[in-house]
């Protein structure tokens, strides 16, 4: 039980100075409503729907490297990350609660961008929205990984989506996936396996990635 | 409590420490001294445990929950308060009584004023004061403090002073610094670094 107070102490924290200093969020709302304009303007009329699915994608992904990119950064100031490391709490509950709290920043775009998204382009049903939220674990989980370890480095902004975007190309294959095809289940078990393993993956790995 | 034999330390190709070997008992208070760029800063690092040396062993007798640490940087977060920040760390390290506890180091660093505002609006010695009560938070055993009157005005450092001479013989204290003279009085060992 004190593994999760850990978690939900991180995770509140990182919820809190996102309230205040709102560098975040704003950041990709702005960004995914603006892809969504872009796009609904790009596209020629009579443009099926499935190609406005995998634009969908498109901007999800991007909307996520974007929350992902700022993720570490209160805990790169003033050096937060090494008082974290030597707290003693487990060195994965950091990854966790930052997973958590990345997750909810791109759940709340995702609330004002999704209703935009039927809105100009086309309806999403059940297991279109199964995958998104199953996409989502598995990209915040990977990419708070990623994040800590481009953090770490010094190029920064071209390491993340370098380390990110190769690993979230099954998550894109599995949301359009459950999206566009009649056997959508099948995509939605693909995002599910990818979301255990990854997130096994990281959770275990968080605590070479934070030391040196 | 500490003891360490050959330590080495590398980045890529640059060797920062070089056979580096330290013995620190327990209640014992090593001074660190050195230029800029001798490697104080790194030989606290590992002591913490925040780096792992290339090369050499290191044995410290303290679990990381009783090791207090105070770095170059304040280790707080700018877009909380000093309460919300001594909270957090709090929480983290299950500090008995800790709503008591933060009052009193906040008192005693006076920062108790100012308790409720964001760290961003803080001075620079006003930072470095809540990083100390940060390191101090838990009560820990071992404290690795980092030149920790860096930033600090006279009346910080005399805070510090007083509170360095309480901890004295109770605590084990390795601490590196430019100014050897103002701890001088109380270290048991020192380590000059080349």
């Amino acid at each position: 039980m004190t593994y999760f107070a850990d978690v939900a102490t991180l995770t509140r924290k990182d919820l809190k100075v996102e309230l205040r200093a709102r560098d975040t969020l704003p950041a990709m709302l702005l960004f995914v409503l603006s892809t969504l304009v872009v796009f609904r303007f790009a596209l020629p009329e009579g443009t099926s729907d499935d190609a406005a699915y995998g634009l969908l994608w498109v901007a999800i992904v991007f909307t996520a490297l974007l929350g992902l990119a700022r993720a570490w950064v209160p805990e790169q100031e003033h050096g937060v990350l090494d008082g974290l490391v030597l707290a003693p709490c487990d060195r994965s509950a950091i990854w966790l609660g930052k997973t958590l709290a990345t997750l909810a920043f791109l759940v709340a775009a995702q609330v004002v961008a999704l209703p935009a998204f039927v809105l100009f382009f086309a309806p999403l049903d059940l297991t279109a929205l199964a995958g998104i939220a199953l996409a989502d674990v598995g990209i915040c989980a990977v990419g708070s990984l990623m994040a800590a370890m481009a953090a770490a480095g010094r190029a920064r902004e071209l390491l993340l989506p370098l380390l990110v975007l190769p690993l979230a190309v099954p998550l894109v294959v599995g949301g359009v996936g459950a999206a566009i095809s009649p056997d959508g289940e099948r995509y939605l078990l693909l995002l599910a396996l990818y979301d255990g393993v990854f997130a096994v993956l990281s959770w275990a790995s968080f605590e070479y990635v934070v030391t040196e | 409590m500490i003891r360490a034999r050959g330590i080495e330390k590398r980045y890529g190709r640059k060797r920062v420490l070089n056979g580096i070997d330290l013995d620190v008992a327990s209640g014992g208070f090593m001074l660190v001294t050195g230029s800029n760029g001798s490697g104080k800063t790194t030989l606290l690092r590992v002591v913490a445990g925040l780096a792992a040396p290339t090369r050499g062993t290191l044995e410290v007798d303290v679990d990381r929950a009783r090791l207090g640490f105070l770095s170059h940087e304040p280790l707080v977060y700018r877009e909380l308060s000093a309460l919300e920040n001594l909270e957090l760390f709090g929480r983290l390290y299950r500090v008995h009584e800790r709503r008591e506890r933060i009052g009193m180091l906040l008192g005693r660093f006076g920062l108790w004023e100012a308790r409720g505002e964001r760290v961003s609006t803080y001075s620079r010695g006003m930072v470095q004061r809540l990083a100390l009560c940060r390191a101090l938070l838990h009560d820990p055993d071992l404290l690795v403090l980092d030149e920790p009157y860096s930033a600090l005005d006279e009346q910080g450092a005399e805070l510090l002073d007083r509170e360095l001479d309480e901890l004295v013989g109770r605590h084990t204290l390795v601490v590196s610094t430019h100014d050897p003279r103002r701890l001088a009085r109380l270290a048991t060992g020192r380590l000059a670094l080349a």
